[in-house]
């Protein structure tokens, strides 16, 4: 019964295209010899040197890595406890204001989540800089690293940690031989998504961000303010082509993983 | 011996939900009160543009003091000015209009992800998901060349001789509803495909063993069951686009009013954060409605999923 026609195909196609053409094109033109963007001149490697020499750039990408890195690493754990939280603990007073507190910056706009920010450290007269929008990104990231390790620690066997327990394994213990073990991909996962929505966010950034700590994304958006350019489209080629191997590279560990527990699986049964 | 275990069992728990709290307290939740508060007091001329927030060494007597200090008259401003109001209708107008695009072009794909083969499908998974891992900004910044004057698509429809002279595509509203059709997209796919992928197939079987045409079965049939991946994709595109900042700005023309823009001038350009906090506050209010609804339509597939 189940049809997959010619219509199916033309709407896939169509689809992909749209998805893709926009991307393909800049990666195209960031080989493009004229510096007009829009004008095929030949193929060049051009913008990439000039990029090389872009210490500007440079510097915004070093700090951009550095802030995802520290973030992400902070909101995995604050991510996971507060996953940990939500599934095991049950009923608990505040938990309603607790789960609020956990998805209201998923919902809340970026400008809002920004603004209230900044103001807090203003409020406290925290100088603006490194570490504020480092704060920043743990607090917007720790809610989808949540999600994530929330959905992977539903879906494992409790069984597993009862037997530990039963055989007089102390439960932090268990937690790190068993738990943890069984719930790292969730955690590799959530590590990854919160490393590059701060190596994304622009608008969050530009409210918390001080004098010395200006990231990759503020970087490239007041160049790209000032219109297209062949240098940025580099840029963003190389931005594409990094992001692209790791999810490529995250996508094969997962699918490994997954299919090696579901052999051990089979084999227990 | 017994006793201190669960003495310390509980304690352990307290740690667990302790550490995390506190985080969100002091970052998402202290932070809100404060843009309340700024949005009720007066703008002070030059440095921070505003009264202490709290002063909380002076007591619970300043604190009623301060009560009776508030000042509505950001408020009163905001429906002053007809640009507020502007922006905030524009917003939902732009924001609504693209969430139907959305779903019109995110509809058939769902449906034929669905279709395809079984191996097939989680490739496709893939494929629709991987743009939204490109960063946000180059994705806005790649249809800038696209819809620019001597952009891309100008060029291919004066090669294709639809028009002779370029067309401004580029500072349109319409440019800004392609960029958030584009960016969005995923988000209306993924929940779409989701409710389409585990749907029942035996039940079109049986429509069609008694005579119910294809496009009437799909009607009656299929697009009730997709109806919970509808409405969440439909959210999960809204409630974003209305308070988006970069699409406009980057797409969109001088007279392109959306509030998050709005916000941003009234902050960055104007500097006057009292008002920017209460379009803040009044932003946060207006989607509360349809944050809601999402958060209800969640715990409902949660539900149910179990």
């Amino acid at each position: 019964m189940k049809r997959f026609g010619a219509f199916h195909i033309v709407v896939l196609v169509v689809g992909f295209v749209f998805l893709y053409l926009p991307i393909l094109l800049l990666v195209v033109y960031s080989f493009n010899a004229s510096r007009l963007v829009t004008v095929w001149a030949g193929f060049s490697t051009h913008w990439y040197q000039t990029l090389w020499q872009n210490t500007q750039l440079i510097d915004a990408a070093r700090v951009s890595m550095m802030v995802a890195a520290v973030s992400a690493s902070i909101a995995t754990v604050l991510g996971t406890l507060v996953a940990i939280v939500l599934v095991r603990l049950g009923r608990f007073r505040g938990r309603l204001v607790f789960s609020s507190l956990v998805y209201a910056p998923l919902v809340m706009p970026e400008v809002i989540t920004g603004l209230s920010l900044l103001l807090l450290f203003v409020a406290v007269e925290f100088d603006r800089g490194f570490w504020t929008v480092t704060l920043a990104h743990v607090t917007f990231t720790l809610s989808f690293v949540a999600i994530v390790v929330q959905s992977r620690l539903l879906s494992f066997d409790r069984s597993l940690e009862e037997a530990a327990q039963d055989l007089g394994c102390p439960p932090a213990e268990t937690f790190f031989r068993i738990t943890l073990p069984i719930i790292l991909p969730g955690l590799i996962a959530g590590w990854l998504l919160a490393f590059t929505l701060s190596l994304d966010d622009l608008v969050i950034a530009s409210f918390t961000s001080g004098p010395g700590a200006t990231t990759l994304p503020i970087q490239i958006y007041s160049a790209v303010r000032l219109g297209v350019s062949p240098e940025i489209n580099a840029a963003s080629t190389i931005l594409i082509a990094v992001i692209t191997v790791a999810v490529v590279a995250f996508s094969l560990v997962t699918k490994r993983s997954e299919v090696e527990r579901q052999r051990t699986e089979r084999r227990a049964a | 011996m017994n006793q201190t275990h669960r003495r310390n069992a509980r304690l352990d728990r307290l740690a667990l939900i302790g550490v995390p709290a506190l985080w969100l307290t002091l970052f998402v939740l202290v932070p809100f009160v404060i843009v309340v508060r700024l949005s009720l007091s007066e703008s002070a001329i030059a440095m921070p543009p505003f009264e202490p927030v709290f002063d909380l060494s002076a007591g619970l007597a300043a604190f009623a003091e301060a009560l009776g200090q508030l000042d509505f008259d950001k408020y009163v401003f905001l429906t002053t000015d007809p640009l507020y109001l502007e922006s905030y209708l524009s917003s939902i107008r732009i924001a609504g209009l693209s969430t139907v695009l959305v779903l019109a072009i995110g509809y058939p794909l769902a449906y034929a992800m669905a279709r395809a083969p079984r191996r097939l499908q989680p490739l496709l998974v893939t494929a629709v998901v991987l743009p939204f891992w490109t960063s946000f900004l180059i994705r806005i910044y790649a249809w800038m060349g696209i819809l620019a004057r001597d952009g891309y698509m100008n060029q291919a429809l004066i090669g294709l001789g639809v028009i002779s002279e370029p067309i401004e595509l580029l500072s349109t509203d319409s440019a800004v509803m392609i960029g958030i059709v584009y960016s969005y997209l995923p988000f209306m796919v993924l929940p779409l495909y989701a409710s389409l992928e585990k749907m029942d197939e035996t039940l079109l079987e049986a429509a069609a063993d008694l005579g119910c045409p294809p496009w009437q079965a799909f009607w009656r049939i299929t697009v009730p069951l997709s109806l919970p991946g509808v409405v969440a994709g439909c959210l999960l595109v809204f409630i974003p686009a209305v308070g988006e900042f970069v699409i406009p700005d980057l797409l969109g023309g001088s007279d392109t009013l959306m509030i998050g823009k709005t916000l941003w001038t009234e902050f960055f350009a104007n500097r006057d954060w009292p008002v920017a906090s209460a379009v803040a506050v009044v932003l946060l209010v207006a989607l509360l409605v349809p944050i809601g609804i999402y958060q209800n339509v969640q715990a409902r597939q949660l539900e149910a999923s179990r």
